[in-house]
């Protein structure tokens, strides 16, 4: 049972993000972490290693200036081994563009079940994963909430607006997991200093065979025209409980008609 | 601006809300507005689309047990690879929305621009609106060169209207073909819940209550369903007790869950993530009572209590109920 999981690296979330004035690309200068959002593939694809009783976790990202730090994150709580593909024709790519890395970088390592993310943190296009199952020829389940495989079926259950639904699917197959579908573990120390020597294989798009115009800027096609501020809604009153405060807010609803 | 479609998801054989709202904005761009819809009832499902501005329905057919995805992005790159290319196709940011427009992404081989709350059509040219950045700043993008534009609109962005003049118009239904999909479509669902919901549909509620975090424990949930029921509203929660499993994922609110616009939202230990935000700025008002003065919430409620939501809430249910 042999899982890859794509990991985004993405600049970190405690910083307030920014747009390039020049190409309005999201800054992704300095060091990058992993989303955390990839966290519960990689814990979902070491636990069904795990389950199966054989079989590893690998990492496949693509991120700017040959990034690991956050590929670093998944190899300490046990991922054994990395595919990044950093190259420069990679600037401004959109989820089509990097759902071709991905897929071909995908197609190297040759695993049962690759695990994603229903969408990143940083750009919440939401798409990347079922787009590389597409170019895989593969099925997908999107939204997994709980995910088991028994004799090489999986089980998910399957995130909908108003429930879930019981999807079984064969491998392979590309699942994107919901955040709390499992509570990822923390690296121990002897995980972190293994980290560090964990191979790391850094591809450029030559390597994978794709053309450079079907990714980047020129793969995009699409532009940003403006980007201005929203308009802001303001604060209005603040009061402090001290044992009345339901009673504004009665008289509030009141005001409004609710009440 | 020629030809317009819009993806029909079907919920209990009607149209998603999400649907009429689309064909709503596509019947502004200047084109014939067209739609593709999949399921058990695409006949009655068809007299609503009419009657909100579709001229033509391409129905799928009944798709059985597989996930709509790959055998509806199938269907679709067909009709445009065979010359029946619209300009644009507006889908539902919804599960299966996405899914099928990651797909037919590929299919195509034309990029998709998602997280959509605004479209403009001038000089023949589509311009898409996104909320970035928790709802702070608003980008606008356009495609360069790619026909159909692929756009993934979040719900609520629009305000569905039937188109004018009312009556009976007559709908054409075409069934389209799917062709060969192969292992992406080897998917299927063997069994499918829904969460017991008493009380209006969380994104169509006047009024939202809303827990978070700040209510300390699961059981503490009991009073935000207790003060959405006086209030004939709806409960929902923040992301962070979705995952924490204190309830189910449909009463998420916020950009990984619902979009609601009611006319009073009350947030109850809630601090505000921004992926929260983004799900219920809109509202039009919006009380929330959280014990950290400093919660990113303050700054968009027009009421905000400072204090324990799980004392404010309690006292707050019996004066209502005192009310009556």
């Amino acid at each position: 049972m042999n899982v890859a999981v794509c990991v985004k690296q993405i600049p970190d979330t405690a910083m307030p993000p920014a747009l390039d004035p020049r190409d309005h690309t999201l800054v992704r200068e300095g060091k990058l972490i992993m989303d955390e959002s990839d966290s519960y593939g990689v814990e979902m694809g070491l636990q069904l290693v795990e389950v199966a009783g054989g079989g590893e976790v690998s990492l496949v990202s693509m991120a700017p200036n040959s990034a690991t730090s956050g590929l670093r994150t998944a190899l300490a709580t046990g991922a054994v081994k990395a595919i990044l593909v950093s190259d420069p024709v990679l600037a401004g790519s959109d989820a089509l563009g990097t759902a071709k890395v991905l897929a071909a970088a995908i197609a190297r390592l040759g695993p049962d079940l690759v695990l994603a993310g229903t969408e990143s943190t940083d750009g919440y296009v939401g798409t990347t994963p079922v787009q590389v199952a597409e170019l895989l020829g593969w099925p997908s389940v999107s939204f997994a909430k709980h995910v088991e495989i028994s004799d090489g079926l999986l089980r998910v259950q399957r995130q909908t607006e108003a429930g879930y639904e019981e999807v079984t699917c064969p491998l392979p197959a590309v699942v994107t997991v919901t955040s709390g579908v499992v509570e990822p573990r923390y690296p121990s120390f002897k995980g972190i200093a293994a980290a560090k020597s964990k191979p790391v294989e850094e591809l450029t798009v030559a390597d994978l065979g794709l053309d450079p115009s079907q990714v980047g800027f020129a793969g995009a096609r699409q532009q940003v025209i403006s980007v201005e501020a929203a308009e802001a809604r303001a604060a209005g009153e603040i009061v402090v409980d001290k044992g009345d405060a339901h009673e504004r807010v009665l008289g509030f609803l009141e005001q409004l008609k609710i009440l | 601006m020629d030809k317009i479609w819009v993806l029909a998801e079907q919920r209990g054989g009607v149209p998603a809300g999400i649907v009429l709202e689309l064909l709503t904005a596509a019947r502004g761009f200047g084109g014939v507005v067209e739609v593709v819809t999949w399921g058990p009832s695409s006949e009655s499902t068809a007299t609503v689309l009419g009657r909100y501005g579709a001229a033509k329905v391409y129905d799928v057919g009944d798709i059985g047990e597989a996930l709509p995805g790959p055998k509806v992005a199938a269907a679709i790159a067909s009709q445009v690879s065979g010359g029946n290319r619209p300009d644009a196709v507006l889908i539902g940011a919804t599960h299966d929305g996405r899914d099928i427009a990651a797909r037919l992404s590929v299919r195509l081989d034309l990029p998709v621009l998602t997280n959509v709350v605004g479209i403009t059509a001038s000089g023949g040219r589509l311009t898409s609106d996104h909320s970035i950045f928790g709802g702070s700043t608003l980008l606008r993008a356009e495609f360069t060169d790619a026909i159909p534009g692929l756009f993934v609109v979040q719900p609520k962005s629009f305000v569905a209207e039937p188109a004018e003049p009312a009556g009976q118009r007559s709908v054409e239904i075409v069934a389209i073909e799917v062709p060969e999909t192969g292992a992406t479509d080897a998917a299927r669902i063997v069994a499918r819940h829904e969460e017991e919901r008493s009380g209006p549909e969380l994104d169509e509620a006047a009024v939202v209550v809303a827990g978070g975090r700040g209510l300390g424990s699961p059981g503490n949930f009991a009073l935000i369903t207790e003060l959405a029921q006086l209030l004939k509203g709806a409960p929902g929660a923040s992301r962070a007790i979705v995952d924490a499993g204190w309830v189910p994922y449909a009463l998420q609110i916020g950009q990984t869950g619902k979009t609601v616009k009611p006319m009073v939202y009350i947030a109850c230990g809630i601090s505000g993530a921004t992926q929260h935000m983004v799900g219920m700025k809109a509202a039009q008002k919006i009380i929330a009572i959280n014990k950290d003065r400093e919660a990113p919430i303050f700054t968009i409620a027009d009421l905000g209590v400072v204090g324990d939501a799980t004392k404010v809430v309690p006292k707050l249910i019996e004066a209502i109920k005192a009310r009556r």
